[in-house]
């Protein structure tokens, strides 16, 4: 395939303004994607801080660094950033706007104006979350969950810190809207639902789940901010209410969107997996397939975070059968990533190692929460460090690791420029050790009965949580030259042309960067996302 | 009953004003229902009547009665997610 000489400017200076309100009132679905990827990774980056004050705390038994009421003021603030600030927020808003329409050879999204309010309305809702830190009675220190009966009593700012997530909620269900109502109209001429791009189907399961699931939040928060403001007694059994009600509610919404956090990070290794290993992707339609199944399926097995809060034994039963369930679409997408590996010839690029890693980390990641999701060893290890964990090795080992492998393959693309290999395989490297020096240590811990949200433990526990937090400071060495090297590479690097990786979707057909319409002429689709017969790599 | 073509229809008063008779006597019976002895099935009720009333409110205030077939079923497959969430909560509520 030959690189295209591009007649038209590139995005970055099609308007000839420049300056702020160029990009935060633009409408370029690439502009915006820019937008949420600096303030998703920068949230991302704060939750690191406070998540490295998290361990140095814990580095030592009794009061290292703080107390009590900070701590729990700490990881509650650290996980609202984490999950509603980063994660949920990030993939679709930044990979899935930057990508998903020149995926799909469309010229922009659906409804551009409402894809910048939908940034907008996130910026509001996270300027609310911060005002809520330093106003009223303090920042919330009831751990990211909001569970009653604690979050409508305690004296710290709940109110304001639920209505901050409120607000982000309905950023995420436009983005879904805009994003669904985009794959389904603007698909480029060929562009056949068999041909979609992974990523593509992905975004796609993705979105249904943000538009069915997050109202469901949106009205649970409000519900908790009744209960403090106008003491509703909903979920006050004193006054005929049920507080598991509130839990059953909470996790209607948050575990299926644990699958808007991890199907998008599939979709990335699922595009990154066979650009690097020259092959057709193994097993498209199970993949593509899979994404949907876990989309629904995943939405049915909330009541796996409530075998102990007091459930019934049916529920019990019903719950985690259904959570097995789940277990077989995910286990599909692992086995057709190895299958797709099998005979290809593998290079270790930046991007690939993030992937590899991330089938690793995920995979563990997942096991484990088969344990949780059995009820009786969950019984064992439940609210200990095990899960914290679990969720780790899912959602950064997966997620985020999916996230730096996006970082890594398409943000040359948008900047014409790209980052050194070495240093990136050296923080890669650092990242991959700190992580599970850290992560593994703590599921250990949890299985010797270390609880967790404590800011102190019992003295047996010093030296596995002293290796903990050395872990963490590998991690954040390994993420700091990951930084340097992203950053410093895009801005000042080498020129990045062409498709050096052989990619064969749509995105690297177009100009590097590409022109403000993403294409000099509407392509028409003639062959699938993974067929590299015409992309001049051998 | 007034139809007109195509996109605006309008509903008269007389039937607005049923439906909102219909609305206030379902209100009432599920009043009433919290007095009866049903247990677990209190619930089930009071639901059911919630959703009769939503229903009505979807069908005519809403104009979802006369709305072409892409809303109807958009609407659909809402309320499905929403009854299979709220049916799961009854292997919970109903057996505690
Ligand atoms: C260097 C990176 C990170 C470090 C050192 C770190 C550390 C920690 C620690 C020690 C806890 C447990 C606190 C406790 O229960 O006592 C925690 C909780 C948590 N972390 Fe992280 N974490 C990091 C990255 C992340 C990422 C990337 C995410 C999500 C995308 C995340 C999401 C969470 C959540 C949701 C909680 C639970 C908060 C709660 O209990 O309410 N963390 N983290
Ligand atoms: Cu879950």
């Amino acid at each position: 395939m030959t690189t295209v000489q591009p007649t038209q400017p590139s995005f970055w200076n099609d308007t000839g303004k420049t300056g702020l309100a160029a990009w935060i009132f633009s409408t370029d679905h690439k502009r915006i994607g820019l937008l949420y990827f600096y303030s998703t990774f920068g949230f991302f980056l704060v939750g690191v801080l406070l998540g490295l004050l998290l361990r140095i705390e814990l580095m030592a038994p009794g009061r290292t660094i703080m107390g009590p009421q900070t701590y729990n003021a700490l990881f509650t603030v650290h996980g609202v950033v984490m999950i509603f600030l980063f994660i949920i927020p990030g993939f679709q808003g930044s990979f899935g706007n930057l990508v998903m329409p020149i995926q799909i050879g469309a010229r922009d999204v659906a409804f551009p104006r409402l894809n910048l309010f939908s940034w907008w309305l996130y910026i509001i809702g996270a300027v609310i979350i911060i005002t809520s830190l330093f106003t009223g009675g303090g920042p919330p220190d009831t751990g990211w969950t909001f569970y009653v009966p604690f979050s409508s009593r305690t004296g710290t700012n709940v109110s304001l810190a639920v209505f901050g997530v409120f607000v982000v909620g309905f950023s995420s269900i436009l983005t879904g809207l805009n994003f669904i109502t985009t794959i389904h109209r603007l698909r480029a001429e060929g562009m056949t639902w068999g041909r979609l791009p992974l990523f593509v189907w992905s975004l796609y399961a993705t979105a249904w789940v943000q538009v069915l699931a997050t109202p469901i939040l949106a009205i649970t928060l409000v519900l908790v901010m009744a209960e403090r403001l106008l003491g509703t007694g909903l979920f006050d059994p004193g006054r005929g209410g049920d507080p598991v009600m509130y839990q059953h509610l909470f996790w209607i919404y948050s575990h299926p969107a644990v699958y808007i956090m991890i199907l998008p990070a599939m979709g990335v290794i699922s595009d990154v997996i066979p650009v690097f290993s020259r092959k057709p992707i193994f097993g498209y339609k199970m993949i593509a397939f899979s994404s949907i199944a876990i989309a629904a399926f995943g939405s049915l097995v909330w009541g796996h975070h409530m075998f102990t809060s007091g459930m019934s034994d049916t529920a019990i039963l019903v719950f985690s059968f259904l959570t097995f369930i789940v277990a077989i679409p995910s286990a599909i997408k692992v086995f057709n990533w190895v299958s797709t590996l099998y005979k290809g010839s593998i290079s270790l690029d930046a991007p690939m190692l993030f992937a590899l890693s991330f089938i690793l980390l995920f995979s563990i990641g997942g096991l484990s929460g088969l344990i949780l999701g059995a009820a009786a060893t969950d019984v064992h290890v439940h609210d200990t460090h095990f899960v914290v964990g679990h969720f780790h090795y899912v959602i950064f080992g997966g997620a985020g690791f999916a996230f730096f492998a996006a970082m890594h393959y398409w943000l040359p693309k948008f900047y014409g420029r790209r980052y050194a290999e070495k240093p990136a395989i050296v923080a890669w490297a650092l990242m991959f050790v700190g992580f599970n020096v850290m992560y593994f240590t703590m599921q250990v811990l949890g299985m010797k009965g270390m609880p967790r949200r404590y800011y102190d433990y019992l003295p047996e526990f010093a030296t596995l949580n002293l290796v903990a937090t050395i872990g963490s400071w590998i991690l954040v060495a390994g993420l700091i030259v990951m930084l340097v090297n992203l950053f410093r590479g895009l801005f000042r690097g080498e020129p990045f042309v062409g498709n050096p990786w052989g990619g064969a979707t749509l995105e690297w057909t177009t100009a590097t960067p590409p022109p403000t319409e993403n294409f000099e002429e509407e392509p028409v689709v003639t062959h699938g996302p993974y067929d590299f017969r015409g992309t001049g790599i051998p | 009953m007034t139809s007109d073509t195509g996109a605006h229809h309008i509903v008269g008063y007389a039937k607005l004003a049923q439906v909102w008779l219909a609305l206030l006597a379902l209100t009432a019976l599920t009043v009433l229902i919290t007095r009866l002895e049903l247990g677990g099935y209190k619930v089930l009720g009071a639901l059911t009547i919630a959703c009769l009333k939503s229903g009505l409110v979807i069908a005519f205030f809403m104009h979802m009665k006369y709305e072409g077939r892409l809303l109807r079923w958009l609407l659909f497959v809402a309320l499905v997610t929403l009854a299979i969430f709220i049916g799961l909560t009854f292997f919970d509520v109903l057996y505690r």
